[in-house]
């Protein structure tokens, strides 16, 4: 097998200097009855050429041909071929999470440099090294808000990503976590009026999203102070990151929780991405995850290592902040290589085209008949329409089907 | 130079600072095409008070400085493409380039997961195949492949146990984990609910069968077991373990960040598991990347089927498969879209390579951890004597009294070209060293390690001064942890402007 690195007579030569008779000896421990005779029945060996044939194969059979304009989480933005170069090399790609801060300086500082860029797009204060993706960060935020505050009902706006909330449902149930829905306006935005009446002194936190699943962009300002008056934490989902290219970004949120997929990852149908937690400086004990900070050596040089650890599950077992361990590394590397290469210029030069051909393709639409706009209210990237059947029987005029477009 | 050190020596690396502090105004490192559609307005298509002005401190810079900037800072790191990285309970074995090309192809990372179904049915033969697999490997079945870790796994896992005994009227209060546990077992019990009752492990450290019976009451839902245990060891009571537990209504969970010691030997829900994650940037060698991303899939018996994360991969007649969104009596959904496709294709990748043979990559695995137990027992000492399978954990007694700890050992181990073991864990053993070589190093790479750690030991004895403040050849030394944490600096900031600084 190609992967492995000994011949038979150094195996024999191992056995031979352990004491072994046979490698079955080494299984000793395993009772006999539970031992498998007989080998496994999974396809292969396959070598290289025909791995590589499997799954072109398996690609030919999806959406080869299609352009989508599908969004909702997920998006295909232009990416650069330097991104992927660097994500492979193998001291980036085969090294272990940076324990041994020594000989890991070159993935602590991606780290910090990742946190940084977090923390300048999201007008927070601090962000943490990576959530597994945008819609278990959301969930994360709660989690925090419920430490901070002590309180467990949670107001998560109807506009929030639906598998975004499906995932806080499945956490909450356990937690004694009480999540109720805000409905959304005409506008498609939150109904302030009906989170005024919704919010007393037992929520810890209202989440929104911005801009949000109808691709409605939300002001938050005017949703943080209720909410904060109120002693709630607000906290903000974002899930289309190029969006803070040109949008304002949720500054006076207390927790945002971003999806990174945007910034230079592909579809993947649907993973891996990288979730992202950024939150106030004072709340960074209660924040779940890895994070890297700035220190010096023995000799005064300049150095990163993994800190506050003691928030994390390896340290307090159950008294952690969250059981994450492994998180999503690699992908926060690919974007803190995506924004530095797209930069400050390229990163609104993107934003700004996104918008443009999100409004061309709204304008386009709109002159055809049966066409209707569902809100009336700005957008970024994405938007909903509603088309009025044109075969059904009992024409009600009435929209029978939205279909999301984006650019 | 120390003779000694054999596989390493010092070179030049480059200096590098920050991206910010590189950056300066008017450069890029990307051009987009010309836009083809009129320009919007951002002010009137956004509104003023939406609109963003540009961002403080967001780099710029070129395209060459940009690939320079990472390149440098790649070449501080260690990784298993340079030697070996016997961290034990992590599997750091070889990452194969043919996955990572695979998970590139056009029409594999270019997929939505919206797409309509019929348009990824490629996707999800892929998703089908590797449940089949991982099935066949561990013995259950049903599994789910949607959690994004070991750790979210093992949540998904302790769900379906809830969902299970909700089902029969109780969920039951406590979740029983063994003292030589990872830490995330008793973080994720919390998670999903539980009270962790902590088993302690009897004097060759197995798992206390006869305490155990005792503390298997009808408030335990479930015993979280690392099998083998997190001291290499094979838990060869398991499969009465799993009826004391079933007599009294509770399941089995198996956490399988050791499965690099039984694929193709045995199978976990032969032994008894009820249900187990599979952490497959371990055991099937998707990239460690750092920190992730990884996969966790959950395999499980048939009792817990039902309850299974949405969406659910389904057989449709004609062989068509689809995701469905909607389960009576599942958990819920655990995450967005459909888990960590592009982790799941890896994995599948190196299954095929194998095949059947992944029982010669176990055999191996075992092989080479025994093989450096051999040579290390008497150098080290070994504080349980039960035969180990993929890993061995030492402990620093022997180096102690001469003031030197298994930390020190691990930074000094730097020196002669390795990255460290594993150090202080499990906390069962006091001053750990857990080595785990995985089946991916030569007898040459063990034979060198193991000259190093012998030579490390002789140090310890004959000049302790050199092991304690190792590394000596790192491009920084030991980093201040406590500084760290004191006044955390977790980003960089633009230096104050000269009016600022005035003030």
């Amino acid at each position: 097998m190609r992967y492995l690195p000994k011949s038979p007579a150094e195996r024999q030569e191992m056995l031979a200097a352990i004491g072994a008779k046979s490698i079955e000896e080494l299984f000793s421990s395993i009772p006999d009855r539970f031992r498998l005779r007989e080998a496994l029945n999974i396809p292969g060996p396959y070598s290289e050429a025909e791995v590589i044939q499997y799954f072109k194969d398996r690609a030919a059979e999806n959406s080869n041909g299609y352009t989508t304009f599908l969004g909702a989480g997920v998006y295909n933005h232009l990416r650069s071929v330097v991104t992927d170069a660097i994500i492979q090399r193998g001291e980036f790609l085969t090294s272990y999470t940076p324990y041994q801060a020594e000989i890991t300086q070159g993935t602590l500082q991606t780290i910090f440099e990742f946190q940084t860029l977090m923390c300048q797009l999201t007008g927070q204060e601090v962000a943490n090294a990576s959530m597994y993706d945008g819609s278990t960060a959301t969930t994360e935020a709660v989690l925090m808000a419920e430490r901070l505050t002590g309180r467990q009902r949670v107001l998560v706006a109807r506009s929030v990503h639906p598998e975004y909330r499906e995932v806080l449902k499945t956490y909450a149930k356990n937690s004694g976590l009480r999540v109720e829905e805000i409905p959304f306006t005409a506008k498609g935005t939150v109904d302030a009026k009906a989170l005024q009446v919704a919010l007393k002194d037992d929520v810890a936190a209202v989440v929104v999203q911005t801009p949000n699943f109808f691709g409605v962009i939300e002001s938050c300002a005017p949703l943080a102070d209720v909410t904060q008056a109120a002693g709630a934490m607000f906290a903000v989902a974002i899930a289309e990151g190029v969006s803070l290219g040109l949008v304002k970004p949720p500054a006076e949120a207390d927790i945002v929780a971003m999806e990174g997929q945007s910034f230079g990852l592909p579809p993947s149908y649907g993973g891996p991405f990288a979730g992202v937690i950024a939150s106030r400086e004072k709340f960074v004990r209660q924040m779940p995850g890895r994070l890297a900070g700035q220190t010096t050596d023995t000799e005064g040089r300049r150095g990163f290592v993994l800190t506050l650890a003691t928030r994390e599950q390896h340290i307090r077992r159950e008294k952690a902040t969250s059981n994450i361990c492994t998180n999503q590394a690699l992908c926060a590397l690919a974007a803190t290589v995506h924004l530095t290469l797209l930069g400050k210029e390229g990163l609104r030069e993107m934003a700004q085209q996104n918008l443009s051909k999100a409004q061309f393709a709204l304008s386009e639409l709109l002159k055809i008949p049966g066409v209707r706009r569902t809100f009336d209210a700005p957008f970024f990237n994405e938007f909903t329409v509603e088309i009025r059947s044109f075969c059904a029987k009992k024409s009600s005029g009435r929209s029978r089907w939205a279909r999301r477009i984006r650019n | 130079m120390n003779t000694k050190i054999k596989k390493a020596s010092r070179h030049t690396n480059q200096n590098e600072g920050l991206i910010f502090e590189k950056s300066s105004p008017g450069k890029r490192a990307f051009e987009l095409p010309p836009l083809d559609v009129p320009a919007a307005d951002p002010d009137e298509a956004l509104g003023g008070n939406h609109r963003r002005a540009g961002i403080d401190g967001f780099p710029e810079v070129s395209e060459i400085e940009v690939l320079r900037h990472f390149t440098r800072l790649s070449t501080w790191n260690y990784a298993i493409d340079l030697g070996m990285y016997p961290l034990g309970s992590c599997t750091m074995k070889y990452n194969p380039r043919v996955n990572e090309f695979i998970a590139r192809l056009d029409g594999i990372a270019t997929e939505h997961p919206y797409q309509p179904q019929e348009l990824s049915q490629g996707c999800l033969k892929v998703l089908r195949l590797l449940e089949k697999c991982l099935l066949e490997i561990t013995g259950m079945d049903a599994i789910t492949l949607q959690p994004a870790a070991g750790a979210h796994g093992e949540m998904t896992g302790l769900l379906l146990i809830r969902a299970y005994l909700e089902k029969q009227g109780n969920p039951r209060k406590k979740v029983l984990i063994p003292d030589s546990a990872h830490g995330t077992n008793p973080a994720t019990a919390v998670i999903a609910g539980y009270e962790v009752e902590n088993i302690k492990s009897e004097s060759h450290g197995q798992i206390d069968v006869d305490k155990l019976r005792d503390q298997v009451t009808g408030d335990v839902a479930a015993l979280m077991i690392t099998n083998p245990s997190t001291l290499g060891i094979f838990e060869q009571r398991i499969p009465e373990i799993a009826e004391i537990l079933h007599a009294k209504g509770a399941l089995l969970y198996m956490d399988g960040a050791n499965m690099n010691a039984l694929a193709g030997v045995t199978r976990p829900g032969d032994l008894g598991a009820d249900v187990m994650h599979l952490n497959l940037h371990k055991t099937f060698s998707t990239p460690h990347g750092g920190g992730g991303p990884g996969a966790g899939p959950v395999a499980m018996k048939k009792i817990l089927e039902p309850f299974r994360p949405v969406p659910i991969l389904v057989e449709k007649e004609g062989g068509r498969l689809a995701l469905e969104p909607v389960r009576p009596d599942s958990i819920g959904r655990v995450k967005a879209f459909a888990g960590n496709f592009g982790v799941l294709v890896r994995a599948l990748a190196y299954i095929l390579a194998y095949g059947p043979g992944v029982r010669q990559a176990t055999e191996d695995a075992v092989l080479n951890a025994n093989y450096i137990r051999k040579q290390l027992e008497g150098v080290y000492e070994l504080p349980y004597s039960l035969p180990s399978m993929h890993e061995v954990v030492f402990s620093d007694a022997m180096q102690k009294k001469n003031g030197v700890n298994t930390m020190d050992i691990a930074k000094r181990l730097i020196d002669y070209g390795f990255h460290p073991y594993t150090t202080a864990f499990p906390l069962i053993v006091p001053g750990a060293l857990m080595i785990e070589p995985t089946e991916s190093e030569s007898k040459e790479e063990c034979d060198l390690f193991i000259e190093a750690m012998k030579a490390i030991a002789e140090e310890a004895a004959t000049k302790p001064e050199i092991v304690k403040t190792a590394p000596h050849t790192t491009r920084v030394r030991r980093l201040d942890e406590v500084g760290a944490a004191r006044k955390p600096v977790l980003r960089w900031k633009p230096p104050a402007r000269r009016s600022e600084a005035a003030d």
